[in-house]
């Protein structure tokens, strides 16, 4: 049975249970993609875009799915602390895929703005939810129709016009269960006119004896004049793997920036795709990947400059260890008409050990004359010369090469814009080169497995 | 008529009007040679195959390879994944076997058809003996056959054999039979297996162990009946410390209707061996509301077996309506060297997908992929590469720049690169930038005189300097020329 097929099974089976446990916008959606999976297959190896990741491999245990709903009673602001020293950020949680309502939650919001349910959201506010659900990601997508078929909750984040908000948005995803599950998470974030916010997700996994799959679709507005900042850590465990798709669309003079950083994961694959529907738009892309172990770690982007004036920068950095396996693919598509278009891409990529491979697939694609484009590739070691200089200096090799990978890293860390987070984050990577688990304190939770490989 | 439209609107020209007048430049190779051709009719069977090769009086191995390529070749679709537009092309439609007729095969130079000196003639070859003087040995090869090797006698002294795939056939079975698919499987792609079952002639050179070849080998290749493909393969085996250049020069006539091209290079070099491969590729590209032209679908692969062996392709690549060609190197034998400098000009409604693969599997081996792309009018020009480096070639280099340079607004410059690093010991380097003439260089050369035609034709050419220079003398010249006539017009 391919890996489709079950999840089409589960929804065929139990329509009336998924649809009853969430809202009716949602529904009104789930019956198209069902049809538009009919004859379709997942990815797997070789296929253009997929070269090196399977998505049918992923999706194919027997995953369970929390279609009633069952809550798992974890009390996530006690048992878990995701503390960033120096930041105050204004907090909200999902367990699986569920979102942990809180009370103290809107007392410390501007007014107007909504982080809640995307099901709770979607029968309180069905004009706002109906003006943006599944409007943008690609429905022809079967991840993203697989997506649409199952998903009972999510996040709703809306800012609206002309509010800056002060505090950073932190999501914290929690894998937690009892048994094998897979999460369809959805993540809808709006920012209209002149309005600014950072949004800061993080993925971990609380008890990784049971394997876990993150299904996600996140769509993003950024209307304009607007700034939006999204910061995606993802610091899992081997048995997490992660399929997320972000979808996103910049309207004139706004700016985003998307930092993707896969510490700890088992597979994870990551779609960007960003649409520059205005004219004077900036966007910046970064990702880091940091892999051991047999973690794979696949970034897929395509940035469309669709208008004038536009530019959009692209960095993307790996750093493979053991027998971990990374892949990128970033595209720039620069259409007819969108004259003086400024877009980078970089990819740069280091091969710690023998068995490490790294799969890399730049692409431009430009149908006007008026633009500044281009885009590098890397792939290799550690300078010898400076790998040298340092134990000739009395530094033990170990630790002059950890120091130079975490040199290499520092531009990808840089890109951040929030002091505490950066500092965090640096901390968070010298720790992940050597070995550690990365503990917060006072947190009960030990973010990475301790019985790692 | 430029200069007195020039004086009458007494206004420099900007960077638009050059392009635009890029339209008005004609195919200087368009002209049709009047000669009796041995036609067979059009369609593709089990029966074709088999007639080719008893025309060509083959051995029986021979035909087995045909047949086997071509029931392979039933089973494949047509590739698609190319950036390209390709129409659908009706293989029923195509004659795949034109030659020029031969009156008991022309004894000595005497006897060739003087309508077919005269095509070589225009073509500027140094057919005639009275060139032999200039030292280039010419496999000419019209219509897929093959009609005149000079300088055979020279070379045969050395122990070289430069000569028509049939008379390899022919006189150097063994030759043949243990190289011929060796690189170029027929199982290796849609149009490789159909070279392979239908293939009429080409060109075969050998080099024995420790010759260093004293001339530039070249082929010009010429499809001149209509409603006919050209298949051709060449055939190059550079034995232990030999050295060869190769040039390859390529045109057609002007016609309405499109024309197959789908031709096969294997390359075998060994120990020590070097191979220069130059091509100038100038098919006829099709009109400018691009009507016409010929389909270039080539496969082009070298296998550097021998350790430090080194695989040099060159090409200019200004015609064909459609290019869809990868001249690759497997560089198997340890310290192997690989190298790919690429001029691809499109205009008009040229398209063209090409590019290099570099596949490193010995240790030590290095490559170096220098690739440029001009667009201009309504063209595509597509680079599309792959480095691989296997799990077991330690130290491996490869560096790879590409370029692209867009004149006009409507036309499109793409890179596709495949990077695949499965060593930790490699490095990998892609640069790739997309850009247009700037207004400064334009302004800068404005400033010392020098109207803004001739400036993009300077600049132009600057770009292209760093593959120009890797070409042949003879070569470099005419490619330097050709480049001026595709993209600049009535400028240069």
């Amino acid at each position: 049975m391919s890996a489709l097929s079950q999840y089409i099974e589960l929804f065929d089976s139990h329509r009336d249970t998924i649809e009853a446990k969430s809202a009716a916008i949602l529904n009104e959606y789930r019956y198209d993609a069902r049809q538009s999976l009919d004859g379709k297959t997942l990815p797997s190896k070789g296929t253009e875009g997929y070269e090196k990741t399977s998505v049918e491999d992923m999706f194919l245990p027997d995953f369970g799915v929390n279609i009633n709903r069952v809550n798992i009673p974890v009390d996530v602001s006690l048992s878990f602390k995701c503390d960033v020293p120096n930041m105050s950020t204004i907090m909200a949680f999902v367990v699986n895929d569920s979102f942990v309502p809180s009370s103290t939650l809107h007392n410390k919001m501007p007014k107007g703005v909504i982080i809640d349910s995307l099901a709770k959201m979607a029968q309180e506010n069905p004009e706002l939810v109906r003006r943006y659900y599944n409007t943008l990601a690609h429905r022809d997508n079967a991840m993203v129709a697989l997506n649409t078929m199952l998903v009972q909750d999510g996040v709703m984040i809306y800012v609206p016009q002309g509010v800056v908000m002060e505090r950073p948005i932190q999501l914290v995803n929690i894998f937690n269960s009892a048994a094998s599950l897979m999460g369809v998470r959805r993540l809808l974030i709006v920012v209209e006119e002149g309005a600014k916010a950072q949004v800061l997700v993080c993925d971990h996994t609380q008890n990784s004896e049971y394997n876990y799959l993150s299904s996600q679709v996140m769509e993003v507005f950024v209307a304009p004049n607007a700034s939006l900042d999204i910061y995606d850590i993802e610091e899992s465990s081997a048995t997490t793997s992660r399929h997320s798709q972000l979808f996103a669309r910049q309207e004139r003079d706004s700016q985003l920036l998307v930092n993707g950083v896969t510490l700890t994961s088992g597979t994870t694959r990551n779609d960007y795709h960003i649409d520059l529907v205005g004219s004077n738009c900036s966007t910046t892309l970064a990702g880091m990947a940091i892999g051991s172990g047999t973690q794979h770690v696949d970034n897929n982007s395509s940035i469309r400059h669709l208008a004038t004036h536009s530019n959009s920068n692209q960095l993307f950095k790996y750093v493979l260890d053991e027998e971990s396996t990374g892949a990128f693919e970033g595209a720039i598509y620069v259409a007819e008409g969108a004259q003086f278009t400024e877009a980078y891409q970089s990819n740069r990529n280091l091969l710690a050990s023998k068995q490490a491979r790294m799969h890399t697939k730049p692409q431009l694609e430009i149908y006007n004359d008026d633009v500044k484009c281009s885009h590098g590739a890397t792939t290799g070691q550690l300078d010898a010369d400076a790998l040298f200089y340092m134990r000739s200096r009395g530094i033990p090799e170990q630790e002059a090469r950890t120091m130079l990978m975490q040199a290499f890293m520092v531009d990808v860390i840089d890109m951040v814009k929030m002091d505490g987070l950066r500092d965090r984050l640096r901390h968070l990577v010298e720790k992940r080169f050597y070995g550690q688990q990365a503990t917060c304190a006072d947190c009960g939770v030990t973010c990475r497995d301790a019985k790692k490989d | 008529m430029k200069e007195s439209e020039k004086d009458k609107n007494k206004k420099i020209p900007t960077n638009d009007d050059i392009i635009n007048d890029v339209t008005t430049s004609e195919y200087k190779y368009g002209f049709v040679t009047d000669i009796d051709t041995d036609i067979i009719p059009q369609g593709l069977n089990e029966d074709v195959v088999r007639l080719i090769s008893q025309k060509k009086g083959e051995p029986e191995w021979l035909l087995d390879f045909r047949l086997k390529a071509f029931r392979h070749w039933l089973t494949l679709e047509v590739p698609t994944w190319a950036h390209l537009d390709i129409p659908e092309i009706d293989f029923q439609a195509i004659s795949y076997y034109a030659a020029p007729k031969k009156k008991e095969g022309p004894k000595s130079f005497d006897e060739v058809d003087p309508e077919l000196l005269d095509t070589f003639n225009k073509l500027g070859i140094p057919l005639e003996e009275q060139k032999v003087l200039s030292g280039m040995a010419v496999d000419a090869v019209m219509d897929s056959v093959s009609v005149k090797t000079t300088h055979k006698e020279k070379l045969a002294e050395l122990g070289i054999i430069f000569c028509s795939f049939s008379e390899a056939v022919r006189d150097y079975p063994d030759l043949v039979k243990r190289y011929l698919g060796s690189v170029v499987s027929y199982r290796d792609n849609f149009y490789a297996a159909l070279n392979s079952a239908v293939f009429s002639d080409g060109s075969f050179v050998y080099i024995p162990k420790g010759v260093h070849c004293p001339m530039e080998l070249s082929t010009y290749f010429r499809i001149n009946a209509s409603g006919t493909g050209q298949f051709e393969r060449t055939l190059i085996v550079a034995d232990d410390d030999a050295y060869v250049s190769y040039l390859e020069g390529c045109t057609a006539p002007m016609r309405d209707e499109n024309q197959l091209h789908a031709a096969i290079v294997e390359i075998i070099v060994e120990d020590r061996a070097e191979v220069k491969y130059s091509t100038v590729q100038n098919w006829y590209a099709g009109d400018k509301d691009g009507r016409g032209g010929v389909y270039n679908f080539v496969t082009k692969r070298g296998l550097c077996r021998g350790d430090n062996s080194k695989l040099s392709w060159t090409q200019v690549e200004t015609g064909s309506a459609i290019t869809w060609k990868y001249p690759s190197c497997v560089l198997s034998g340890d310290g192997a060297v690989g190298e790919f400098y690429s001029v691809a000009v499109t205009n008009n409604r040229q398209q063209a997908d090409t590019g290099t693969k570099m596949i490193h599997t010995g240790r030590n081996t290095r490559s170096t992929i220098v690739s440029k792309g001009i667009s201009a009018g309504y063209s595509q020009n597509s680079y599309r590469g792959l480095v691989k480096v296997a799990p077991n070639a330690d130290g491996c280099r490869n560096y790879t720049q590409c370029d692209s340079l867009l004149l006009g607004s409507h036309c499109g410059a793409h890179t596709f690169p495949y990077i695949d690093v499965l060593n930790d010991t490699a490095v990998v380097e892609h640069e790739a930038t997309t850009s247009k003439i700037s207004e400064d260089q334009i302004f800068y050369c404005n400033q010392r005189g020098i109207p803004t035609e001739e400036a993009v034709a300077l600049i132009v050419n600057g770009y292209a300097k760093e593959v120009m220079n890797k070409l042949p003398m003879e070569f470099a010249v005419e490619a330097q020329k050709l480049l001026q006539i595709t993209l600049e017009g009535s400028v240069g």
